[in-house]
C-alpha cells in the first residue's frame, strides 16, 4: 500500500475517460444518422484537441461492446505520434473479440450495449489513478452512447452512478441515437455533468469541443448549457406504469396508482379515505394560478 | 349631530380688550350668524364653518370671562364672550362638531381617506378603525378608492369580508391576564403618627385578594363570621390587631389576647388549612419518583421549617408555640401563591365574592382528587411495575411481530419492466427500421468502417464551417435563454426579476381581480334584485379590467414594450388572471341564458 502522499492539485488538468459505444447492431442500422467512420473521425479529432489543451492531460478510451467491454487506449502508454493508429488498431481487435463472444447468430432488434460494464471499468481506473499518482488528475467521464438502454442493467448503472457521485466524478453524456436515454439523463443529473443530444450530427465535433472539453475547474465559471428536464417519473408498483399522481404508503413509500386496502410491500393496512364533499353551494373563490 | 342649531346670547369682540357688542349668536350646522342687539350696529357676522379651522376657549375659573375664539384660515379670529360657562361650553361643543367632519373631507384628497356617507348607523369607533386600517394599508386604500368610490361596491360589502382584520385591531390588548404582584403588599408596615398612638393600615381590594389567597384560614373565618357575627370593618380591625401583635413579636401578649378573644385567636394561630394542604400534597407524591417523601417532609407550614433552634434562647413555654410565626413562612407561602398565578378572574370589588370564589376553587380541586380513584389504581400499578427486579424475573416472551421483508429483486424487476415499457414507447417510432440482423453481418460492417477510416485518415476540415456555425449558435442560444433558468433557484422569484413598474402593475391588477371575483362568486345564485344589480356592476368592472389587461399585457403589447427576456414570465403571470376572468364571464353568460329562458317560459303557465 503506497503511503498517502500530498497531492498536487493543478487547475486545468483533466483525465478524460471516454466510453465509446461499439454496438454493431446500432451502428449498422443507424441509417439516418452518422456513419461509424465519420463518428470515429470526429472522436479522434476531439481526443487530439483534448490532449493539446494541456501537457498533463490524459485520455483513456473504453469500448462498450455488446458482450464485453475493454480498454482501448491510454494516452499515457501509447506512443505520442501514433495515437490514432493505436486507438483504431485496438478498437478493431476489440470488435473481433466481441464477435467471438456473441452467442446467437441472429438478433431481433437492437441489442443494448454494456453501459454498466464500461462505467464500472472507468470508475476502477480512475480510482487506481487517484490512489497512485502524485497529481490529482481531475477525472471525468464522457459517455458517447447511441444504443438503447438495457433494462436489465438498471441496478448496476444506478450503483455506478451513485459511486461516481460519491467520488465527485461528473458523468457527461452525448447521446447519438434517436431517442433520449433515461439512464444517462439521470447519470448526468445526479453527478452534475452535462447531458446533450445533438441535433446536428455532422457537426458532432463542434458539440464535443464546445460542451465537453471544459475541465472541471473551468466549469465553475463557464456557463454550460443545462438540460431542460429529467424524466424522474415514478412507476406504480401494481401495474409498473409511469404515473404522475398516485398514492404512497407512509411506512415504506411504495407507490400505487389506485387506493388499496393494504400495502403490498410492507403489509400495513391503510385507513379509509374520507368521503368527498360534494359542492352544493356555488360560493367559491376564483381559481388560483 | 344631535342639535341642528344653538342660539345663545353673546357679545362679539374684535379683540380681547374690546368691550364687545351684545347680540345673539346663532350656530347652525353650516354657519354661524351673529346679530347684534342694536339694529343700527354694523357688527353682523355670517361666517361658514368651512372657513373656521380651530377654536380656542378660556379656562373655567370663577373670575374669568367665558370666551370662545374661532380662528379663521386667514388669521382672522372671532371672539365671543358668553354670560355663563355652560353657554360657552354648549357653543364650543357645537363648533367642535361642526368643524370636525368637514375637516375630514377637506383632507381626503391629500392623505386621509374618507368614508362616504352610508345609510348604516356606524359607531365612531368603527369608523375610526376603518380609517386607521385604510391609512396603514396602502394597497387596501387603493382598492377602496377604486371600487367604493367608483360605485362598483358599496361600503358594507367591502368591509364585510374584512371583519376579521378590523376586529383584530381592538382585541389585541385584552388577551393578557395580569399576574399577581410579587411584593407582599399586605405586609407593609402601617403608617403611624409619631405623636398619637394610632397606626393606620390601608386596605385595597388587591390586598384583600392576596390575603385570601395566602391565608385560607382567614378566608374561612371571613366566610363564617361576616356578616352574621360581625361587620366587615370589625373583621378587618381584628385582623389588623392580630397583625400588629405579631409585628411586635410579643408572643406572650399574643397568647394572652388570644385567650380572651376567640376570633382573634383564629388570626393568631397557625393556619391549619395550610397544614392539611401540605400533608395532602406529600401524600400525592409519586413514590417511584421520590421514595423518601413522607410525613416528615411536611414542614412548610411550620415556623422555622421545623428546624430545631437553639432552645436555650427561647424562654417561652411550649404553649406559646402555637402563636409563633416567622417571616420565612409568610415569604414562602406568598411565593407559592404568586407562582400559581391568578386562578380567579373575579372582580376585586366585592370581598365576599372573592372569598367565595377562592373557596370554591379549592373545594373543586380537592373533590377532583378525592374522586380520582383511577389515579390511585394507576399509581399502584406503576409502583408494582417499577419495584420489579429484572434479573429475578423469569424469561418472558415478548410479543413480537414477525418481520416480513420482501425480496428487493421484485422492486428492481418492476423498474426494469417499466424501463422496457418506456423504451418500447420511445422505440415505436423507429420500429419500421427494425430488421433481423445477422450478427456476422453487423460485426463485419463495423470492422469495415474502422478499417475505412484507418486508411482514409481524418478529413480536412473535420467539419464544414457553416455546420459548425449553426451548431455553435444553437448552443449559445440555449445557454442564454431564460427559459432554462426558471425554477432552478429556489430563492429567486419571477416577480423580482421583472422591472418595478411592471411588477407593481401586475400585482395591483391581480389584487383588484381577486377582490372583484370574490364579490362576483359570492353573489351567486342570484335570488334578489340587489344581487342582480351587484353582479352587473361587478361584471362591468371586470370587463374593464380585462380590457386593460389586454392593452397592457396583451400579446402585441408584450412584444414591443416589455423586454424579450420578460415576455415569457409576464405572459405566464397574466395568463391565470385572464383565465379566471374568462371563467367568471362564462358563468355569467350561462346564468344569464338560463334566466332569460326561464323568464320567457313563465308567462306560458303562470301569471
Amino acid at each position: 500500500m503506497t503511503p498517502v502522499s500530498r497531492k498536487l492539485y493543478t487547475d486545468d488538468v483533466s483525465l478524460l475517460v471516454v466510453l465509446i459505444d461499439t454496438n454493431p447492431y446500432f451502428w449498422s442500422t443507424n441509417n439516418s444518422g452518422l456513419p461509424y467512420s465519420k463518428f470515429l473521425s470526429h472522436l479522434v479529432a476531439f481526443l487530439n484537441s483534448i490532449l493539446l489543451l494541456n501537457q498533463l492531460n490524459q485520455v483513456v478510451g473504453i469500448a462498450t461492446g455488446v458482450n464485453s467491454c475493454g480498454y482501448i487506449y491510454d494516452s499515457s502508454l501509447a506512443p505520442p505520434n501514433k495515437r490514432a493508429e493505436t486507438l483504431l488498431q485496438k478498437l478493431e481487435e476489440f470488435v473481433i473479440k466481441d464477435e467471438e463472444l456473441s452467442a446467437e447468430d441472429s438478433v431481433d432488434g437492437i441489442k443494448s450495449s454494456l453501459l454498466s460494464g464500461s462505467l464500472s471499468m472507468a470508475l476502477c481506473y480512475i480510482q487506481r489513478v487517484l490512489r497512485s499518482g502524485s497529481l490529482h488528475p481531475q477525472p471525468r467521464i464522457l459517455c458517447l452512447h447511441g444504443s438503447p438502454d438495457g433494462p436489465g442493467q438498471y441496478v448496476a448503472v444506478m450503483n455506478s452512478i451513485f459511486s461516481a457521485q460519491r467520488s465527485m466524478l461528473p458523468i457527461d453524456s452525448c447521446v447519438i441515437g434517436a431517442q433520449h436515454s433515461a439512464f444517462l439523463q439521470q447519470a448526468s443529473h445526479i453527478t452534475g455533468g452535462i447531458y446533450s443530444k445533438p441535433q446536428q450530427l455532422d457537426g458532432l465535433f463542434q458539440y464535443l469541443s464546445t460542451l465537453f472539453a471544459t475541465d472541471l475547474h473551468s466549469r465553475s465559471f463557464i456557463q454550460l448549457h443545462k438540460s431542460v428536464g429529467v424524466d424522474f417519473r415514478a412507476s406504480c408498483f401494481c401495474h409498473k406504469s409511469t404515473i404522475d399522481m398516485g398514492y404512497i404508503c407512509s411506512v415504506c413509500l411504495s407507490i400505487f396508482c389506485k387506493p388499496h386496502k393494504k400495502c403490498s410491500t410492507c403489509g400495513s393496512t391503510f385507513g379509509q379515505p374520507q368521503a368527498t364533499v360534494s359542492p352544493t353551494n356555488l360560493k367559491r373563490k376564483a381559481p388560483d394560478s | 349631530m344631535s342639535e341642528r342649531q344653538v342660539i345663545k346670547r353673546a357679545k362679539y369682540k374684535s379683540s380681547i380688550k374690546d368691550p364687545g357688542t351684545p347680540g345673539v349668536l346663532t350656530m347652525k350646522r353650516e354657519r354661524f350668524v351673529f346679530m347684534p342687539s342694536d339694529p343700527r350696529s354694523l357688527m353682523k357676522l355670517n361666517v361658514e364653518f368651512r372657513f373656521i379651522i380651530g377654536h380656542k376657549f378660556s379656562k373655567e375659573a370663577p373670575n374669568k370671562k367665558a370666551l370662545l375664539n374661532l380662528t379663521q384660515d386667514k388669521g382672522e379670529s372671532y371672539i365671543f364672550e358668553f354670560d355663563s360657562f355652560p353657554d360657552r361650553d354648549a357653543c364650543r361643543d357645537f363648533v367642535a362638531m361642526a368643524i370636525a367632519p368637514p375637516a375630514n373631507a377637506g383632507k381626503a384628497s391629500s392623505d386621509k381617506p374618507s368614508v362616504p356617507p352610508s345609510s348604516e348607523q356606524l359607531s365612531t369607533a368603527e369608523m375610526d378603525r376603518r380609517i386607521k386600517l385604510l391609512q396603514v394599508d396602502s394597497e387596501l386604500q387603493k382598492l377602496h378608492k377604486e371600487f367604493v368610490m367608483g360605485g362598483v361596491l358599496t361600503e358594507a360589502e367591502f368591509w364585510a369580508t374584512r371583519k376579521k382584520s378590523l376586529d383584530e385591531k381592538i382585541s389585541s390588548k385584552s388577551k393578557q391576564r395580569v399576574g399577581l404582584k410579587s411584593d407582599m403588599i399586605f405586609n407593609v408596615k402601617p403608617s403611624s403618627d409619631g405623636q398619637s398612638n394610632r397606626v393606620k393600615y390601608s386596605l385595597t381590594p388587591e390586598i384583600i385578594h392576596q390575603i385570601f389567597a395566602e391565608k385560607p384560614a382567614v378566608r374561612r373565618a371571613y366566610l363564617n363570621l361576616v356578616p352574621k357575627k360581625m361587620t366587615e370593618t370589625d373583621f378587618w380591625m381584628k385582623y389588623w390587631r392580630a397583625e400588629y401583635l405579631h409585628s411586635t413579636k410579643n408572643i406572650v401578649a399574643a397568647a394572652a389576647e388570644a385567650a380572651e378573644d376567640e376570633e382573634l385567636a383564629v388570626f393568631l394561630k397557625q393556619d391549619d388549612i395550610l397544614a392539611s394542604e401540605a400533608r395532602r400534597k406529600i401524600r400525592r407524591v409519586d413514590p417511584t419518583l421520590d421514595m423518601e417523601a413522607d410525613e416528615g417532609d411536611d414542614y412548610t407550614h411550620l415556623p422555622d421549617h421545623g428546624l430545631s433552634r437553639d432552645v436555650s434562647k427561647d424562654l417561652t413555654d411550649s404553649q406559646y408555640d402555637l402563636y409563633k410565626r416567622s417571616f420565612l413562612q409568610d415569604l414562602n407561602r406568598h411565593a407559592a401563591v404568586v407562582l400559581e398565578g391568578r386562578s380567579v378572574d373575579v372582580e376585586l370589588g366585592d370581598t365576599r365574592s372573592v372569598a367565595e370564589a377562592l373557596t370554591r376553587l379549592k373545594e373543586v380541586e380537592s373533590a377532583n382528587e378525592a374522586s380520582n380513584t383511577h389515579v390511585e389504581q394507576g399509581r399502584s400499578d406503576l409502583i408494582s411495575r417499577m419495584a420489579e427486579l429484572e434479573d429475578l424475573q423469569g424469561p418472558r416472551d415478548h410479543p413480537v411481530a414477525p418481520l416480513s421483508i420482501k425480496d428487493p429483486r421484485d422492486y428492481f424487476d418492476s423498474q426494469q419492466a417499466n424501463a422496457i415499457k418506456t423504451l418500447g414507447e420511445s422505440q415505436s417510432g423507429s420500429k419500421h427500421k427494425k430488421s433481423i440482423l445477422n450478427a456476422h453481418e453487423a460485426y463485419g460492417s463495423l470492422r469495415k468502417s474502422i478499417s475505412e477510416i484507418k486508411d482514409l485518415g481524418l478529413t480536412d476540415p473535420i467539419i464544414k464551417s457553416e455546420v459548425a456555425m449553426k451548431v455553435f449558435s444553437e448552443l449559445t442560444l440555449r445557454i442564454s435563454n431564460t427559459k432554462y433558468h426558471h425554477g432552478k433557484d429556489p430563492h429567486e422569484s419571477i416577480l423580482d426579476g421583472l422591472p418595478n413598474a411592471t411588477k407593481e402593475e401586475i400585482l395591483h391588477q391581480w389584487t383588484s381581480i381577486q377582490e372583484l371575483l370574490k364579490h362576483f362568486w359570492s353573489s351567486y345564485p342570484i335570488t334578489t334584485t340587489y344581487l342582480h344589480i351587484k353582479v352587473n356592476k361587478v361584471k362591468d368592472a371586470m370587463s374593464k379590467i380585462y380590457q386593460k389587461l389586454q392593452v397592457l399585457f396583451g400579446p402585441i403589447e408584450i412584444k414591443s414594450s416589455v423586454r424579450q427576456d420578460f415576455r415569457h414570465p409576464v405572459s405566464l403571470l397574466v395568463q391565470p388572471m385572464t383565465q379566471a376572468l374568462d371563467a367568471a364571464f362564462a358563468h355569467y353568460e350561462v346564468d344569464f341564458q338560463k334566466r332569460s329562458t326561464k323568464s320567457v317560459e313563465r308567462p306560458n303557465g303562470f301569471v
